[in-house]
């Protein structure tokens, strides 16, 4: 498959969606709802759960599964609020010492005037920014499409799982082939999805994910418990690590991220008051 | 003002009569009264977008600024189409090397660190250089206990680079954090334009947000949010005064009084 094939494949209707995830994955999930300021967002679903006896707080976007669901949940296009929230349970698992697990499907983030009002850029940025200091393991698993800062808002991880044909992207392949082409055709499309590499291959490659799982939607379940055993031990592992190791794991995971040339720099010390 | 009066003073004779138009109202005048008034237009009072260099003039104490984390360039390494023919023409028209230009600098005499986005480079949009340099301000910051001024511009993140260029939001915000942690300042400048990925990352994450006025400060383009909202849009959306409006900056400052409510807000949090 191509990486136009598989942008198409990840957003397949009648593919899993990351309530399916949540219901399959934990026991006993409870959703707890909104953001304390100002609503309710649908399009991602929070709250509390055991994954194999642990307790854990999970987050997961939704776009729903048909136009009703869909239309209520925004098409998993997330607003401010959605965010909020989202950082709300996070800090309350970190209060209470629980991991996060999160599933990431959105084209991105809500691009509309009233989520502009609410501060949709300061609502991610001050996400990314808690998530990176969250002294409790987070793992992101991207079920569908990763879209842009969207996206990042919830997969400022430890560690970041990807299904075989998902895809995560720093614009979708729409809008960059507008900006290049001027026209966002089929044929356009498919180029800009090649050009910026956002298959689950390029991501594992990129060491954006640690693991690729494979789908077998099919057999929906088996799959699903191969992606809980791989997310339990990744919990234990990084449980096992203390709040300023788990920090320091995830902020060297994203220091290492960039391809650049560099000359050595004229050295210079700084005087010391 | 004996700084802008330096920097009049260096400014060569055929340049001074030159004749600058406003692109918001037209206005013609000469780039000296123009860049005596702080590159501000002296009929609409429209904040003309300003180079790093410039503004490094503009803002910090004479001869204070020392240039750090050099040497660094980007790499067309998506082999992206016409990437590389981009960066050539971005070196070539600004002379810098990439978007940002980070380094020390005293206002009103104190010492911070400091990183300066400049608009002509590719819109200034975030890829690996962009991000490591303001990174590695935020963490040289923390290390000698400075407190860090940043003026953001940016288009948002660079494409050509994928999602290693996406990546780049969580490194600054991982180091935005940490000096945070340490208990330090950090001010953003929002200057015209902040979009997508900055603003979804470091411009957002200070302290306190200053921005310079009618600067277009926002997440989603203007042309997307009308597709998807449907219905037009108030004249001032996405303007830094919206933002105010809806609690998103601390305070719209006039470029002419920017040194000073910096020198200001440095002085209030220095450590006793």
């Amino acid at each position: 498959m191509d990486s136009y094939e598989k942008l198409k494949t990840a957003r397949k209707n009648g593919r899993p969606t990351g309530g399916a995830y949540v219901r399959e994955i934990f026991e006993f999930p409870i959703e707890l709802h909104g953001d304390r300021r100002f609503g309710d967002d649908l399009a991602i679903m929070g709250g509390v759960a055991y994954i194999d006896k642990r307790p854990v707080t999970f987050l997961a976007m939704e776009k729903g599964t048909d136009l009703e669901s869909r239309l209520k949940r925004n098409f998993g296009c997330p607003k401010p609020e959605g965010y909020r929230k989202a950082l709300r349970l996070m800090k309350q698992a970190e209060k209470f010492g629980r991991p996060v697990v999160c599933f990431v499907d959105t084209l991105g983030a809500y691009p509309g005037a009233d989520a502009e009002e609410r501060g949709q850029g300061q609502a991610i940025a001050e996400s990314i920014m808690e998530m990176m200091g969250l002294r409790t393991p987070v793992i992101t698993v991207v079920i569908g499409e990763g879209g842009s800062g969207g996206a990042l808002a919830l997969a400022s991880a430890n560690k970041v799982f990807i299904l075989e044909n998902a895809v995560y992207s720093v614009i979708s392949p729409e809008g960059c082939a507008s900006i290049l082409w001027k026209e966002s055709t089929p044929e356009n499309v498919a180029k800009a999805a090649d050009c910026l590499h956002i298959t689950a291959d390029d991501m594992k490659e990129f060491g954006v994910a640690e693991a690729v799982i494979p789908e077998d939607f099919e057999k929906f379940p088996k799959m699903c418990k191969n992606l809980k055993n791989m997310l339990v031990a990744a919990i234990d592992e990084l449980s096992a690590m203390s709040g300023d190791e788990i920090v320091e794991q995830r902020y060297q995971r994203f220091r290492s991220f960039g391809i650049y040339e560099e000359k050595a720099e004229k050295l210079f010390f700084h005087k010391k008051k | 003002m004996s700084f802008i009066n330096d920097f009049l003073e260096k400014m060569k004779p055929a340049q001074k009569v030159q004749h600058v138009t406003c692109k918001k109202c037209s206005h013609e005048e000469t780039a000296y009264n123009l860049y005596k008034n702080f590159y501000v237009c002296t009929e609409c009072g429209y904040h003309f977008r300003l180079g790093a260099r410039d503004r490094i003039e503009l803002t910090f104490d004479k001869n204070s600024f020392h240039e750090l984390f050099t040497g660094l360039t980007a790499k067309n390494f998506l082999e992206f189409p016409s990437y590389s023919e981009k960066l050539e023409k971005a070196r070539a028209t600004t002379k810098e090397e990439d978007a940002v230009v980070c380094g020390i600098a005293n206002v009103g005499g104190t010492e911070c660190a400091v990183f300066v986005m400049d608009s002509r480079f590719m819109m200034a949009s975030m890829g690996s250089v962009v991000g490591e340099k303001i990174t590695r301000t935020f963490e040289y910051a923390t290390e000698h206990g400075l407190p860090v001024v940043g003026f953001t511009a940016s288009g948002g993140a660079r494409m050509q680079e994928g999602v290693i260029s996406l990546m780049q939001m969580a490194k600054v915000s991982g180091a935005v954090k940490n000096h945070s942690d340490a208990g330090l300042l950090y001010i953003t400048v929002l200057t015209d334009p902040t979009t997508g990925g900055v603003t979804a990352s470091f411009a957002m994450q200070g302290d306190v947000i200053l921005a310079e006025p009618k600067a277009l400060v926002g997440f989603a383009g203007r042309r997307v949010v009308e597709q998807t909202t449907k219905s037009e849009l108030p004249s001032n959306f996405q303007s830094a005064e919206f933002l105010l409006d809806h609690g998103f900056v601390d305070a719209i400052v006039p470029r002419s009084e920017l040194r000073d409510t910096l020198a200001e807000l440095l002085s209030i949090h220095k450590k006793k």
